[in-house]
């Protein structure tokens, strides 16, 4: 029992007691503001894991990874806007949608390695991108509103904010468990291989080529319902949502949280979203005897601490913060 | 017919400068090993001090002058401070820490310059047109564009193909334990070459700027089509970046200019202008996939890398 | 006479002007050790490029077990039991051995579209890894990581991933290189070890090595073939001795 007592496993356990617990403390305080925070941190956290799977394990780094929340998103968007609203009809369809537009794309990139792969994925960002902006028919570049949630049955109403939030919170963390089970299955170790020497894979006998395109698909779906999330959460669909600096988002959150763990994801979207919420305090802190009323208008320039930040992380800290924790275990053990 | 051949030099100018951006960015992977996606930031800076310099110094020439140098010293520091930890590591890191620097680059601007986007505006020596052809007056800065970038293009093979200095980059790119081992200061000469490419990005940057709006964000949309550039024309390859970088410009701008016509001949006029500027952007996207799925290693590719 | 379980036929290959193989032919019969030496840039390393398939070969063919592999990408190669070892390590650093090695097996016990069961709790996976470790004489060394085991015992891994594969031959890639009097030693009795049911096409620097184990011998000059024979035969070879053997020592 003692050895589950790791610092890790002690953060992890505690951050997951809060996220089940934001609900009550919203519901006691009367304040939804956490509790609309943290549904979009629940989702986009469903997104990172999807990424960690093909850019952590699979070591594909993709910088259009975002679309897929866009497809799943857009489908939404689309058949609500057609008259579909029933969940039932868009869910699975926002899902087949992500998962064909991965194999199109995964088949086309995988092809290539390395810089190459990364390229291509921005340029199939950039495509899909202007895309969505040229749909006249369904906002274009100003986007378009969900007039209805997903339907589905009369008990079930997604737009209870706690019933929404518990929804995701669910989908997450069977995400979380899905990864981790294909990580370490057969399936996951020629990814993992095939992240680690390509080479070697296909000496030994594997054709790599169709394992990480089947890896891209499942990521790319899996985003792709986080995706059909988000336009629920937000009730609000645009081309933003797939550009490929939120691809970039995604990938700081993977990083940060720690690449090829199974919580990584997880705890680098909600240090993003602390660090977001903090580091403008801090700075104005920190500034405030310096330039004293200047304080507010420094702080407003938060973000040009993140660049560095994120470059001193892949530079010292390249397993994240839960690779820092883990660390922590071993020099205690 | 005139129309075309108007598009067609504005897709020159547009190829050339793009060839600037992806000849800095192909030297330094090809060179290094180093991809940088904090190039167009360079190029970003380039244009944002030509707006400074410009406006301080009243002189256009004087003001492009001292913007380069800028950019030049910032491309170098960069190199210094932030590249050049990341040499060795692998492509990934590469990509997460100079992603780390666009984060950066983009917030620092905004601070210093603000967040509206700014104007460039041309002197009256070059706000004019010449006569190119009977019926065709064409801008006399693209024109200049257009020499300056060839200029440019024309001494960058001199250097590498010609110069001591340049037999060095290319023995850099070729053998680096070797080079290292003849006593050439290996990390001088990085710095340098980074120099290089930050000043031609940079350059780029800074002719562009009174044609567009200079803001935040320029950097990252000419860095993909500079990388789309690169895959087309072969990673590491100087003339196939000249020479992908010239069809991209073509196609992009004649593109933009024709598709809508050609798109009424197929489709209603409203379809046309719906689809139109879309498929416009999005063309650019699909010939280089069409590229990599019938030759992956790009048109042009560098044999032994 | 028994077919060839090798055969190279005119293998070719050019990079720009430099030819780098010329016209090679070969042949390996079943369970003969068979060794390939030369000098450095004699064209071994494309050699084994061309047969694993990692070159793409502009002239000849390869036939292995009286099929035609010449066009066959690299990973059918390895399931229609060609087996390769590298000359430069190249194993997964981040896992222990016995991932490394069990992996190999994964890739020869049918497909890996699996995605729930712990595959590093199949028993079919992992008690042919622990024979393949045993019998190159890491016994003992399977949970260390691969990134922070000797060099010796790389190559031992090395050897252990060919075997898991269930092989019929063997391709190894200077299985001695860059190991010590006392690896060496024990390398070579792996390999006589190995010798007695498997087929090896053996590229070596090392003399010793060689004259202890081949069956037969090439020399691969620029390219080409220019003897091929018993190591008795070659050893006496006045060309091969003006090439290569003549300013030999122990290593090359």
């Amino acid at each position: 029992m003692i050895g589950w007592l790791t610092p890790r496993n002690v953060v992890v356990a505690a951050l997951l007691v809060f996220l089940i617990l934001i609900p009550i403390y919203t519901a006691a305080t009367g304040n939804p503001f956490l509790l609309t925070l943290f549904t979009r941190i629940v989702i986009l956290a469903m997104a990172a894991t999807s990424l960690n799977l093909i850019l952590g394990y699979g070591g594909m780094v993709s910088f259009g990874h975002a679309v897929y929340l866009g497809i799943g998103g857009y489908a939404i968007g689309i058949l609500a806007h057609e008259g579909l609203s029933s969940g039932f009809i868009q869910w699975p369809i926002a899902i087949a949608a992500s998962a064909l537009f991965a194999l199109g794309v995964g088949a086309l990139s995988l092809r290539t390695r390395g810089l190459y792969f990364i390229m291509i994925t921005l340029a199939f960002a950039q495509l899909v991108y202007y895309f969505g902006v040229g749909l006249d028919r369904y906002g274009a570049d100003d986007g378009m509103q969900l007039y209805q949630r997903s339907q589905f049955v009369d008990a079930i109403s997604l737009s209870n904010r706690t019933l929404f939030y518990y929804l995701c919170l669910a989908l997450l963390v069977a995400s979380i468990y899905l990864v981790w089970r294909i990580v370490n299955s057969r399936f996951g170790l020629v990814i993992q291989g095939s992240r680690s020497n390509d080479r070697r894979m296909q000496a030994i006998g594997f054709p790599t080529y169709r394992y990480r395109l089947v890896c891209f698909v499942i990521a790319g779906t899996m985003c792709g319902l986080a995706g059909a999330l988000l336009a629920n959460h937000t009730e609000f669909v645009s081309p933003a949502m797939m550009h490929w600096t939120r691809s970039g988002d995604l990938i700081v959150m993977v990083v940060l949280g720690g690449m090829a763990s199974t919580f990584g994801p997880l705890i680098g979207a909600i240090a993003l979203m602390v660090l977001e919420e903090s580091l403008p305090a801090l700075i104005k802190l920190a500034a405030a005897p310096i330039v004293g009323e200047a304080a507010t208008r420094v702080a407003e320039y938060w973000q040009i601490v993140l660049g560095p930040l994120f470059l001193l992380v892949v530079l010292f800290a390249r397993g994240g913060i839960n690779g820092l924790l883990e660390s922590l275990e071993r020099r205690r053990g | 017919m005139l129309l075309i051949f108007e598009q067609c030099l504005n897709g020159l100018q547009l190829g050339l400068l793009l060839f600037l951006v992806a000849a800095g960015l192909t030297l330094v992977f090809g060179i290094m090993d180093m991809v940088n996606l904090a190039h167009g930031s360079l190029y970003m800076i380039g244009a944002y001090f030509a707006a400074s310099f410009v406006a301080w110094t009243g002189s256009f020439v004087a003001g492009a002058a001292f913007a380069l140098g800028a950019t030049l010293l910032v491309g170098m520091l960069m190199e210094v401070v932030a590249i050049r930890p990341l040499y060795g590591r692998d492509h990934l890191d590469h990509v997460l820490g100079t992603f780390g620097l666009i984060l950066f680059f983009n917030e620092l601007v905004r601070m210093v310059w603000g967040p509206a986007g700014l104007r460039v505006p041309l002197p009256d020596w070059l706000n004019t047109a010449v006569p190119i052809l009977p019926g065709l007056q064409y801008p006399t800065y693209r024109i200049a564009i257009i020499v300056t970038a060839l200029a440019v293009a024309l001494l960058l093979y001199v250097l590498v193909m010609r110069t001591r200095i340049g037999m060095l980059i290319r023995a850099g790119a070729s053998n680096r334990e070797m080079a290292g081992a003849l006593g050439v200061n290996i990390k001088l000469l990085y710095t340098l070459v980074f120099g290089l490419g930050a000043a031609l990005a940079g350059l780029a940057g800074l002719m562009q700027a009174p044609i567009l709006t200079v803001q935040i964000g320029m950097g990252e949309n000419i860095l993909i089509l500079a990388f789309v550039v690169i895959i087309i024309g072969g990673i590491g390859s100087i003339r196939g970046a000249f020479i992908a970088a010239i069809m991209v410009g073509l196609l992009d701008t004649i593109g933009r200019a024709f598709l809508p016509d050609l798109l009424r001949l197929v489709m209603t006029s409203r379809g046309a202008a719906t689809v139109a500027p879309a498929l416009s952007s999005m063309m650019i996207y699909l010939v280089m996939a069409v590229v990599l799925v019938v030759r992956p290693q790009g048109l042009f590719p560098v044999a032994n890398k | 006479m028994a077919e060839p379980l090798l055969r190279i036929e005119g293998l070719t290959k050019h990079f720009g002007g430099v030819v780098a193989t010329d016209g090679v032919n070969l042949e390996v019969p079943p369970g003969e050790l068979h060794a390939v030496i030369g000098p450095n840039g004699a064209g071994k390393t494309t050699l084994i490029g061309q047969l694993t398939g990692e070159v793409v070969s502009d002239a000849g063919r390869v036939r292995f077990a009286g099929e035609d592999i010449t066009s066959q990408p690299v990973y059918r190669r390895s399931r229609r039991g060609l087996a390769r070892s590298f000359q430069i390590t190249s194993l997964f650093n981040d896992f222990t051995a016995l991932d490394n090695v069990a992996l190999a097996v994964q890739a020869h016990a049918g497909h890996s579209f699996r995605f729930w069961r712990d595959a590093r709790r199949e028993d079919e996976l992992r008690e042919p890894a622990r024979a393949a470790l045993a019998r190159v004489g890491l016994a003992g060394r399977e949970n260390t990581i691969v990134s922070s085991m000797s060099h010796g015992e790389h190559r031992q891994l090395e050897i252990a991933m060919t075997l898991a594969t269930r092989p019929r031959m063997l391709l190894l890639d200077e299985p001695m290189a860059g190991m010590g009097p006392e690896e060496s030693v024990r390398m070579i009795a792996l390999l006589r070890e190995l010798k007695r049911d498997l087929t090896i096409l053996l590229i070596e620097h090392d003399m010793d090595a060689v004259f202890a184990l081949a069956d037969r011998i090439s020399v691969l000059v620029y390219g080409q073939v220019i003897a091929s024979g018993e190591p008795a035969a070659i050893r006496a070879n006045e060309d091969v001795r003006k090439a290569y053997l003549g300013d030999q020592d122990d290593h090359g």
